[in-house]
């Protein structure tokens, strides 16, 4: 029998510190694939077109919008979801304040701002608001208006340069 | 923070424990209506209409069943019939057109395949044979003499007229003599105002996975602010009985209104029926701006009366709302939002009109914010002219206990003064205006409502307990029910689970709206922990061989003629030798909901060479009755605020001439992002609803009603220029500030 379709092209990386593969057709976004291939459905679609931030996700260290990529870009990178936060059973102390603060109501941006702000932390340790509401700038909360997100990544940052010292 | 003494204290009620959904939010394993898959499961996509009117003369969908994949298609033919006068007629029209395509976006077929890429290319080839109509977009086009009919179905609500029209409700109420009040006034004022259509903006687009089973029932999983509405929703569309029907709610990311109504469920489950496979359907979300949601455009005048003593003596408005292309409710909760003042003379003209753009839905306090920034702004001029503090010209004329709302019922206990005095005796209100900027105060009022809620309270062997309740959670409910059930048992609040159940696992509850959850259905979990109660107490009664009546339940435990004790987990040790397991159940359609009054107020710096505002400082107080968990208190009074800042300042729907939305996306429909907002300094006023056990008014809408005059007025104050026309944005309030003219 003829072949009615492409075969899809296999990926190989790294996600949330395990090594994967997966199949994917050329045009199939990070996202989808991440969601649908890996179960990884804390990756969230708000919008597919890289303005509201609930797919954020860390690309070998560096922030990226998962619609806004090609799955088969992902070959041989490192990717950090909201899944990979936590270390085994200890929260991460992003997830703990914004738990405390109720920095989520719906939650449905929930995993794109911690990962937008573990970001940040890691390579500022100490935030203005200012830079913070800069850093997070690229994720929409429609519930919070923001104000409790803020303060709990600005308790978090608290928190990891008390336990660095 | 809170102000006010609320006479009683509690021990659990009014503490902020992390709320029992939260880690799954934090770690990703909360599970969304669109995180769900089943096996074999079939992908759907929509054929949407590409006119804003037009009749479907043909659908041949004969090529997209023959491509690769596709398992079902299906189109209007294949849902019931509903009678106009049907209550659901509109929402079925909506979610899948029958004859006519009433605005640009409107379903006119659906297909399910394989994947989600073979649904999506077989809905484009989907041959739809269209005869453009003329398609009326806005609510002058509407109301214009000799205008085309948008939708030839519409009769005008409490008209009586069988003809049809543009003109979907006429509501008119008053009293007093109006042409007396404004004789008695010294100074009058009058403008028109214009807002454009707004989307609620959950960041959740609408989905939702259907099964239809041999047996000829389905179940759904769906993200809805309701899933029993869901469910009677769904089996009106198809015409089918309700008990075919189970409903699992999804955790819901975002509602605010537009997850009241439903747009997917029945398409899923007629093309799960027909492919015998599950289907999933999930809307992307240029199709969740197009098609689904918008508050309406509005265009009201209004007309203000006051003595020089700065008594208010009469209000005239008339408003329109415009509906989007089906009738609705708009205009009157319009009107009745119009509430916060002793009017001796009112009189409300609020009519509803009918356009070819998407149907219209809820959105926090429905059309409430469109009427506060008119009235709201000619008070502000009323004080500016007289020359007084804008609160204490609000104070002067607040309504109290027992003055009328717009309707002319009296209000209940409310807290509207109290509310006033917490801004004006903030720290904010007491600061100097910062230099170059201007300072707006503005007030807003919602009635809140009560509806049908259930609830179980299980107590498990161990003495944990569950808290079982059919209110999707859209904002932290579930721990309020845990805190009230927590002070009912006097058990620990970790102790208890609050779980939203399927329609099969708990008794009828209406929809999370109205600002009801936590006090209606609380009021069903207290209920039913009081019933609970009387049977531990009866159970300890047994236990020890006393008479019931000597038996006290003080802190979680029964207390034996003053002396005993019998904890729980020792009672539901014990259970099954004294009667078997403890569980109660209540249900109650609530009565006597209690109306939130809110007051903000805003420092902003408008760039004169931009047409920029800038906020600086914002704080918002409001009357909660009693904060059960105050920090989701403090967030809907923050995400209100927030959502009203990106009414005010940014957002707008953009229709071109052929009536498509020309910003469908959130590059271009520009909701607030933390970068253009300072802290929201919430202000939780507590005067307690005397017809709740704890108190609770609801707190979820109000926030949102003061914003936009707020703004409005602040920018008044930095510039001099009032504007009458949202969005507030950057271009517009350059032009008026340049030109002189009203935005």
């Amino acid at each position: 029998m003829p072949r009615t379709h492409a075969l899809r092209t296999q990926v190989q990386c790294t996600v949330n510190g395990d090594e994967v593969d997966f199949l994917c057709a050329d045009e199939t976004s990070l996202l989808n694939a991440l969601r649908d291939e890996l179960g990884l459905t804390g990756v969230k679609e708000g919008c597919g077109t890289g303005d509201c931030g609930a797919c954020t996700i860390l690309v070998d260290g560096k922030v990226n919008c998962a619609c806004l990529m090609f799955a088969p870009e992902a070959e041989g990178s490192s990717i950090l979801t909201v899944e990979g936060i936590a270390q085994g059973d200890e929260l991460h102390p992003l997830q703990q304040t914004f738990l405390e603060g109720a920095a989520l109501q719906c939650g449905v941006c929930t995993p794109g701002f911690l990962v937008a702000a573990k970001a940040l932390l890691d390579e500022n340790s100490d935030p203005t608001e200012t830079e913070i509401r800069y850093a997070l700038a690229g994720n929409l909360c429609r519930c919070t208006g923001y104000d409790k997100i803020i303060r709990a990544v600005q308790e978090a940052a608290v928190q990891l340069n008390g336990a660095s010292k | 923070m809170t102000v006010t003494e609320n006479p009683r204290t509690y021990k659990y009620v009014g503490t902020r424990p992390v709320r029992h959904d939260g880690l799954d939010k934090v770690t990703g394993k909360a599970r969304f209506a669109a995180d769900l898959d089943m096996t074999g499961q079939l992908r759907a996509a929509l054929v949407r209409s590409p006119h804003a009117h037009a009749r479907i003369v043909s659908i041949d969908a004969s090529k997209a069943e023959a491509m690769p994949g596709v398992k079902a298609v299906v189109t209007g033919a294949d849902f019931a019939d509903l009678d106009p006068t049907h209550p659901e007629f509109d929402m079925a029209v909506n979610l899948m057109a029958r004859g006519e395509a009433l605005y640009n976006g409107h379903v006119v077929a659906a297909v399910a395949a394989v994947t989600a890429a073979q649904a999506a290319a077989a809905a484009a080839a989907v041959e739809v044979d269209y005869e453009p109509l003329p398609a009326v977009l806005t609510i002058d086009e509407a109301i214009a003499k000799g205008a085309p009919i948008a939708n030839t179905t519409n009769r005008t609500l409490f008209s009586g007229d069988a003809e049809p029209s543009n003109l979907a409700s006429v509501n008119e109420f008053g009293r007093g003599d109006i042409e007396a009040g404004f004789e008695a006034a010294d100074i009058i004022i009058e403008r028109e105002f214009r807002t454009a259509a707004v989307h609620q903006g959950y960041i959740e687009p609408h989905a939702c996975v259907a099964d239809c089973g041999q047996d000829g029932k389905a179940v759904i999983w769906a993200s809805s602010q309701g899933h029993f509405a869901v469910r009677s929703k769904t089996a009106a569309a198809l015409g089918w009985s309700t008990d075919r029907i189970k409903v699992i709610p999804a955790e819901i990311g975002g509602g605010f209104g537009g997850k009241t109504t439903i747009y997917l469920e029945p398409v899923a489950v007629l093309l799960s029926q027909k492919a015998a496979r599950p289907v999933k359907l999930v809307m992307s979300r240029e199709e969740v701006l197009r098609a689904t949601g918008p508050a309406p455009a509005t265009k009201i005048t209004a007309k203000i009366g006051a003595t020089n003593d700065g008594e208010i003596t009469t209000l005239q408005s008339t408003m329109y709302f415009d509906n989007g292309s089906t009738k609705g409710f708009s205009a009157l909760t319009g009107a009745m939002s119009v509430a916060s003042y002793k009017l001796p003379n009112l009189e409300l003209h609020a009519i509803g009109t009918v356009t070819n753009t998407a149907r219209s839905a809820a959105y926090r306090a429905p059309s409430a914010p469109q009427a506060a920034f008119a009235v709201e702004t000619l008070i502000d001029e009323l004080a500016q002219r007289l020359g007084v503090d804008p609160i204490d010209l609000r104070l002067q004329n607040a309504v109290v206990e027992g003055d009328a709302t717009a309707m002319g019922m009296p209000h209940p206990k409310i807290g509207f003064v109290e509310t006033l005095e917490a801004i004006k005796n903030s720290d904010h209100y007491n600061s100097p205006v910062p230099e170059g900027a201007g300072r707006g105060v503005a007030t807003g009022f919602w009635f809140n409502i009560g509806e049908q809620s259930s609830a179980t309270v299980n107590l498990n062997e161990d003495g944990t307990a569950t808290v079982v309740t059919g209110s999707p959670d859209i904002g932290g409910s579930r721990a309020s029910m845990a805190l009230m059930a927590a002070e009912e048992l006097g058990l620990a609040v970790d102790r208890i689970t609050p779980i939203v159940a399927d329609t099969e696992s708990v008794g009828f509850t209406d929809i999370t709206e109205g600002s009801r959850a936590t006090f209606a259905t609380g009021m069903a979990v207290v209920n039913a922990c009081r019933e609970l109660i009387e049977e531990l107490k009866q159970r300890a009664a047994t236990i020890k061989s006393a008479d019931v009546e000597r038996v006290e339940w003080v802190d979680g435990a029964a207390v034996i003629e003053g002396e005993d004790r019998l904890t729980i987990p020792e009672i539901t040790a014990m259970a099954k030798n004294t009667g078997g397991p403890l569980t109660a159940t209540a249900s109650l359609n609530a009565a006597g909901a209690g109306p939130s009054f809110a007051v903000h107020v805003a420092d902003v710096a408008v760039d004169e060479e931009t047409g920029e505002t800038t906020i600086l400082r914002y704080t918002a107080a409001q009357d909660a009755g009693t904060a059960i968990h105050p920090s989701y208190v403090e967030g809907q009074i923050q995400g209100g605020s927030v959502q009203g800042i990106g009414w005010a300042l940014n957002e707008e729907y953009i229709y071109d001439s052929n009536g498509v939305m020309e910003n469908a996306g959130f590059l271009d429909y520009r909701m607030p992002v933390a970068s253009d907002l300072p802290m929201i300094d919430a202000i939780i006023v507590e005067v307690p609803n005397p017809s709740h056990p704890y108190g609770v008014r609801g707190v979820g809408e109000t926030g949102i009603v003061p914003p936009i005059p707020t703004l409005a007025n602040a920018i008044a104050a930095a510039t001099g220029v009032r504007m009458t026309s949202l969005p507030m944005s950057p271009p517009r309030l350059l032009a008026a500030i340049t030109g002189g003219a009203d935005g």
